[in-house]
Parts: structure tokens; C-alpha cells; sequence
């Protein structure tokens, strides 16, 4: 019975999964192998500071996070910057405007990122969770419980899926890309092999970068993950003592009242 | 309270007894806790734990939340931002509310179709079944109120269409919409109600759950065979019950141990699984999302609200017959309350003289078909609204409303049922063994 149960739960659970999804249209998402995917995933801190430095100096030309504080750069579990090196980061990178100045002034840690500087340049603070990269089979979701939801994996097909053809449309030149529902996406190829130089070295083709931007906008998205997989494991730990305790409970409550099955 | 004979409580000390004649309070907790129950009970009734613990949940979370939520069109989005980064503990106090609505659903449809299944509906436990049929509408108003509230783009449009069903009502309709939503369309005014509904609607479910225990309490529970207790002595009584406490307030407890594992596996790894990622992009009026979906656990009645389009027989007939006041679009939304309906009449469509499906041959495979039709419905609700997926929805819908109003009175006629054991006492031992003297 209690097989029963579990496998209901599951059930449940998994088809529920359907109202998770969205048709994607054919868009070609790539399945990205992050450091942070599944119940024992961190964020590789090294990569979040190489994503910030992408987004700085390439996306935040247009876009903007202006859900996430500066001082935020510092905190456990995300690029862990030390406050130091936030104070010069912001002040360097953003100008802000202050209200009792009625001026602008070089960015503090106490300050948000800013937001986007163009219209339709959408912020980022959340979009490693306001897409997903992956819906199927037959729109089930179920796939998401292998694979994470695919919102960084999106991010990362999107910067990496330009075939290098355009289209004009109403004066609007579009980009063939084959991540974008709809085949054509109004924002030109962003990044090219090299364009950043990270200071640890590390390989700066156009994949790596655009994995490492990603797993940064996975961290301003989620800041407080790996708290909470730690609050799960603690959760689910404690719990599971107290069930094993609960079930050995009931069955020597119950012993008395049952006999030995006869047929 | 229960008709079930057993022991009454009995103040002992002083101050017991000056309590009992003033406020006999200790004695209705006594009576609550140690209601003779069936010990033939099987793992379908711990459900009811499980839904008095979200209720529970929801209602502390809630409460926390609300300390940081600001119910306003242009600060609602970033206030529970600020409660994913900046309050303490608060990205799990979201995420635990969020699913924890989910936990409810899924507890809620679990415990509606054990009570479909066993027949716990039938007389005389009509009116039990009827209040749980009125907390399950309160839970969904709750629940899609609740969803607005983070003012994400599927708050916004998710809010849109449903108040929209109003509008379809014929003649009153647009008026009754504006008046739902406090103005021409969802806006700062839709938010502050259902912020103000949402917060009070937990506790009228509380009172309406006060009023279901009490009513099951009252004719006792019903149990896998559908066989009543006996109730000629307590001796005889007793040999088919065990007290309430601790026998089961320990199994479920157990069980409830074992949901809330999945529970925090899911909060702590998964959070976001359950949700629908356009909800964290900020409410915007002017851009419509490409498909509309509603959270998982209204799939199956969103899947009946769209499969009466206006091509459909049954509309066409309606509209002719009607004048074209019943348009597709309000046959939609009587095909959607009148899903909900038809489980409602239930006690009163089903004509068998058996009441546990375990009994009933025929009436096993229908159920077991009526499973399969609300997972097909769930998942055609989340599917774009186009074929095939109409037309499974159409098939989903039609099987729903057979089985309530055309299967259900049949069986009750054609179907030869099995015998049910005589006594609980004599399934228990059937299944755990006589147990030695």
C-alpha cells in the first residue's frame, strides 16, 4: 500500500509538471552540464566572477539587474567578492542618481545595479528563471526533473545560437537564431570569440563565456541557493529520522491488535 | 459526539471537575481525540492529516509573508524580491507557501477520490462530503487569488481570463466583471481585493473544516468496506474500532512524515518545478504571454472550460435553443462550475445499494477510467487550446460528466455487487490476522 502511496505522490507530482510548460516553439535548446544543477550543485564561484565581468563590460551596456544589490556581490554562496573589492566594482562600473544630491554619483554597495539603459532591452535579474529551457515530452515537463528547468541552458543557447543571418523588417534588422521561439531575435550576436579577457585565464571563446554569464545570471536570479538546498538537506534529513522513528511507533503500537496473517 | 458507544470523559480532580461544570472545553478535546475510528482503515485516509497540516502551513507562512509583501501594482513585484533576498529565511518561507499550495491540491484530489472510490459521500455522510465539496471551491478562490499576488505575468493574465469567465455570464455579466475587479480591468483595485481575500478566505476554510470533522465525528468515519460500526454495545463497538489517539494519530503521523520528505526534497531542489516561469517577469499589461496557463491544479477544469468550443453539437444546440444567450464562451464556463457540480450531487447520482467500490466490479474499471480521464484533462489543460489537444479535452470532458450522470445512476442498476464482509472486526483480521487472546 505504502508503494501505492508513493508511487500516487510521484504521479501527482509529475503530471503536475504540465503546468509548468509553455510550448517553445522548435527553438534548439543545448543541455549545458552546470556546476549548480541537481540536489548537491554549488555555484563555482570562480565562474560567477567571470560572468560578472561579461555582463559588465558586454551586457549591461543595454540591460540592466535592477533587482539585485551591488552589496549582494559579497555574500556567501555567490561570486563572494570581498567588500572591498565591491566598493571599488560599483563605484568604477555605475553612476547612480541620488535623489538628496539631485545628481548622479559613482555607485555604492548599498546601491542596486541599474536598470536597462535601452527600452526594449528587458532586465535580467530573473531571467534565468523566467524562461525554461526545456517542456517536453508532449509538453508534459517531465524532462525538467532530469535535465533543471533549462532557464541558464537558454541563456546560454540564445548567446551561442546566431547562424550569422539578418532580415530587415519594418526597419528593425532581426538575427537568425536558433534558440528564440520564432527563429529571429532583434538583439545582434552580443559576444564573439575573445572579447572578454578574464583575469584567471580561463578560456574565453564564445561558449565559455557564454556559460559563465549564464551560471551569473542563474546566481542574480537564485542568490539564495545554495542556502536553500542546504535548508532541503536539513529538512529532508530530519525528517527522515523522525518518519523512521514515527513508522517503529505505529508498529509497536499497533503489534497487539494484529495477529500473524493466516492466509 | 459520536454515535459510535464508547467512554466519556470523566473530570477526576478538583480542578477538573470546576472547570468541566463552567466550560466543558477538556472533555470535548477528549471526546475529539478518542472517537472510536475503524481499524480497517488503510493508507487513503491519512490524507486528511496531511490537508489539516497544509492549511496549517499556508495559514504561518501566509502570515509571515504578508509582514513584507506590499499589495500595490508597482511594488508588489519587487517587494517579493525583496523577500527572496533580503528577508532572513525568507526565500524558504516563499518557496514553502508556494508549493505548500501545491502540496494542498494534490492532497485535496487524493482525498476527494478516495471518498469517490469507497463511497464516503453516501447517506449518511452526504453533508460532510457537500462541506468538503465547499472548502475545495474556497481553496481554489484562495489559491488563484494567491497566485496574483506576486503581480508576475502570469498573475496578471491568469486574473484577466478568469475574471473574464464572469464577463461571459449573459446580460449581467459586465457588470458583475467591473465589480469583481473594482474597474475596467485588472489593475491596482484587483490587487488590493484579492490581497484582502486571499488573507481572509484560510480562515473561513478553517471553519468549514471545524464543521467537517465534526459532521464525520458525528456519523463516524467511514471506512474500506463501506460497513458501518456496530453499534449495539461498546463492547461490540470496540471490537471493530480503536481509539482515535494515539493508534491514529501515530499512522498518520507516519504518513505525513513521509509527504512532507517528498515535500522539502522539492522546496530545497526544485522549487521552481511546479511554477510557471513567466511569473517572474514583472506584470506587464501591454504584452500578452504566448500561451496562458493556469498553476497544475486547475489544468482539468481549464481543459473542460475550453473544450465547448462553438463548433461543438451540444453548444450549437444550447445556443440555438437558448436564442444565442448561451454563447460557447458561457457554455465554457457552466461546463467548468458544472464539472465541480455533478461531484457535489454524487451522494445522490450514485444509485448503488453497495457503498465501498471494493465491492463492485463494474464500478472499478469506471473509476479507475475516471483517474486516467482527469491526468489526460490535466495535461490537454496545459496544452495549447488547438487539435488534437481540443478534441482530447472534448473526449476528457464528455467521459467526466458521463460518469457522474449517466455511470454512476446505471451501475447502481446493472452492476451485481460483491458481498462486503459482515463486520470491520472480520476484514481487519482478514488482512492483519486474528490476533491472539
Amino acid at each position: 500500500m505504502l508503494k501505492k502511496l508513493a508511487i500516487s505522490a510521484v504521479a501527482a507530482l509529475t503530471f503536475a509538471a504540465g503546468g509548468a510548460m509553455a510550448a517553445g516553439g522548435e527553438s534548439h535548446i543545448e543541455d549545458v552540464d552546470f556546476s549548480f544543477e541537481g540536489p548537491f550543485g554549488t555555484f563555482d564561484q570562480n565562474q560567477l566572477q567571470r560572468g560578472l565581468k561579461v555582463y559588465t563590460e558586454v551586457c549591461a551596456a543595454c540591460h540592466g539587474l535592477r533587482y539585485v544589490p551591488l552589496r549582494t556581490l559579497s555574500d556567501d554562496g555567490g561570486p563572494h567578492f570581498s567588500e572591498a573589492q565591491v566598493r571599488a566594482y560599483a563605484a568604477e562600473n555605475f553612476e547612480v542618481y541620488d535623489e538628496e544630491l539631485d545628481d548622479t554619483r559613482p555607485a555604492k554597495p548599498a546601491d542596486f545595479f541599474p536598470g536597462s539603459n535601452l527600452e526594449n532591452a528587458p532586465d535580467l535579474s530573473l531571467m534565468a528563471k523566467a524562461r525554461a529551457g526545456f517542456h517536453g515530452p508532449e509538453g508534459t515537463g517531465l524532462n525538467q526533473l532530469f535535465k533543471g528547468m533549462g532557464g541558464p541552458e537558454y541563456i546560454t543557447s540564445i548567446l551561442t545560437g546566431y547562424t550569422g543571418k539578418e532580415k530587415t523588417q519594418a526597419g528593425t534588422t532581426f538575427y537568425e537564431n536558433t534558440a528564440f521561439p520564432g527563429g529571429w531575435i532583434a538583439m545582434g550576436p552580443p559576444l564573439e570569440d575573445g572579447l572578454v579577457d578574464f583575469d584567471d585565464d580561463h578560456a574565453n571563446d564564445l561558449h565559455h563565456m557564454a556559460e559563465d554569464v549564464s551560471a551569473f545570471l542563474m546566481w542574480t536570479a537564485e542568490p539564495k541557493m545554495m542556502a536553500r538546498k542546504q535548508a532541503g538537506f536539513i529538512g529532508v534529513f530530519a525528517l527522515f529520522i523522525l518518519t523512521v522513528l514515527l513508522y517503529l511507533t505505529n508498529k509497536r503500537l499497533w503489534a497487539p491488535h494484529k495477529g500473524k496473517k493466516t492466509a | 459526539m459520536s454515535g459510535i458507544p464508547h467512554d466519556h470523559y470523566e473530570p477526576k480532580t478538583g480542578a477538573e471537575k470546576w472547570l468541566h461544570h463552567r466550560l466543558p472545553i477538556v472533555g470535548l478535546i477528549y471526546g475529539t481525540l478518542m472517537i472510536p475510528t475503524p481499524k480497517n482503515l488503510n493508507w487513503w485516509w491519512i490524507w486528511g492529516i496531511v490537508l489539516a497540516f497544509c492549511l496549517a502551513l499556508q495559514i504561518v507562512t501566509g502570515i509571515v509573508l504578508v509582514m513584507h509583501y506590499t499589495p500595490h501594482v508597482d511594488m508588489a513585484f519587487a517587494s517579493i524580491e525583496h523577500i527572496m533576498r533580503d528577508v532572513n529565511g525568507g526565500h524558504m518561507i516563499r518557496y514553502l507557501h508556494m508549493n505548500g499550495a501545491s502540496l494542498f491540491f494534490a492532497a485535496v484530489y487524493i482525498h476527494m477520490f478516495r471518498g469517490l472510490f469507497y463511497g464516503s459521500y453516501k447517506a449518511p455522510r452526504e453533508v460532510t462530503w457537500i462541506i468538503g465539496m465547499l472548502i475545495y471551491l474556497l481553496m481554489m478562490a484562495t489559491g488563484f487569488m494567491g497566485y496574483v499576488l506576486p503581480w508576475g505575468q502570469m498573475s496578471f493574465w491568469g486574473a484577466t481570463v478568469i475574471t473574464g469567465l464572469f464577463g461571459a455570464i449573459p446580460f449581467v455579466g459586465d457588470a458583475l466583471q467591473t465589480f469583481l475587479l473594482g474597474g475596467p480591468a485588472v489593475d491596482n483595485a484587483t490587487l488590493n481585493r484579492f490581497f484582502s481575500l486571499h488573507y481572509l478566505l484560510p480562515f473561513v476554510i478553517a471553519g468549514l473544516v471545524i464543521l467537517h470533522i465534526w459532521a464525520f465525528h458525528h456519523t463516524g468515519n467511514n471506512n474500506p468496506t463501506g460497513v458501518e460500526v456496530r453499534r449495539g454495545s461498546k463492547e461490540e463497538a470496540e471490537k471493530d474500532t480503536l481509539p482515535f489517539w494515539p493508534y491514529f494519530v501515530i499512522k498518520d503521523l507516519f504518513a505525513l512524515g513521509v509527504v512532507l520528505v517528498i515535500f522539502f526534497a522539492i522546496v530545497g531542489f526544485m522549487p521552481n518545478y511546479l511554477g510557471h516561469p513567466d511569473n517572474y517577469i514583472e506584470a506587464n499589461p501591454l504584452a500578452t504571454p504566448a500561451h496562458i496557463v493556469p498553476e497544475w491544479y486547475f489544468l482539468p477544469f481549464y481543459a473542460i472550460l475550453r473544450a465547448f468550443t462553438g463548433d461543438v453539437w451540444v453548444v450549437m444546440f444550447a445556443s440555438w435553443i437558448t436564442g444565442g444567450i448561451i454563447d460557447a464562451k458561457f457554455f465554457g464556463v457552466l461546463a467548468m462550475f458544472g464539472a465541480i457540480a455533478v461531484m457535489a450531487l454524487t451522494p445522490w447520482l450514485d444509485t448503488s445499494t453497495v457503498r465501498s467500490g471494493r465491492f463492485r466490479p463494474m464500478f472499478k474499471w469506471w473509476f479507475r477510467l475516471l483517474i486516467l480521464d482527469f491526468f489526460v484533462l490535466m495535461w490537454a489543460g496545459a496544452m495549447p487550446a488547438e487539435p488534437p489537444y481540443s478534441t482530447i479535452s472534448l473526449i476528457g470532458a464528455t467521459y467526466w460528466f458521463a460518469y457522474f450522470l449517466v455511470i454512476l445512476p446505471l451501475l447502481g442498476v446493472f452492476e451485481t455487487p460483491e458481498t462486503p464482509p459482515a463486520t470491520i472486526e472480520d476484514d481487519f483480521n482478514d488482512h492483519n490476522g486474528t490476533p491472539a487472546e
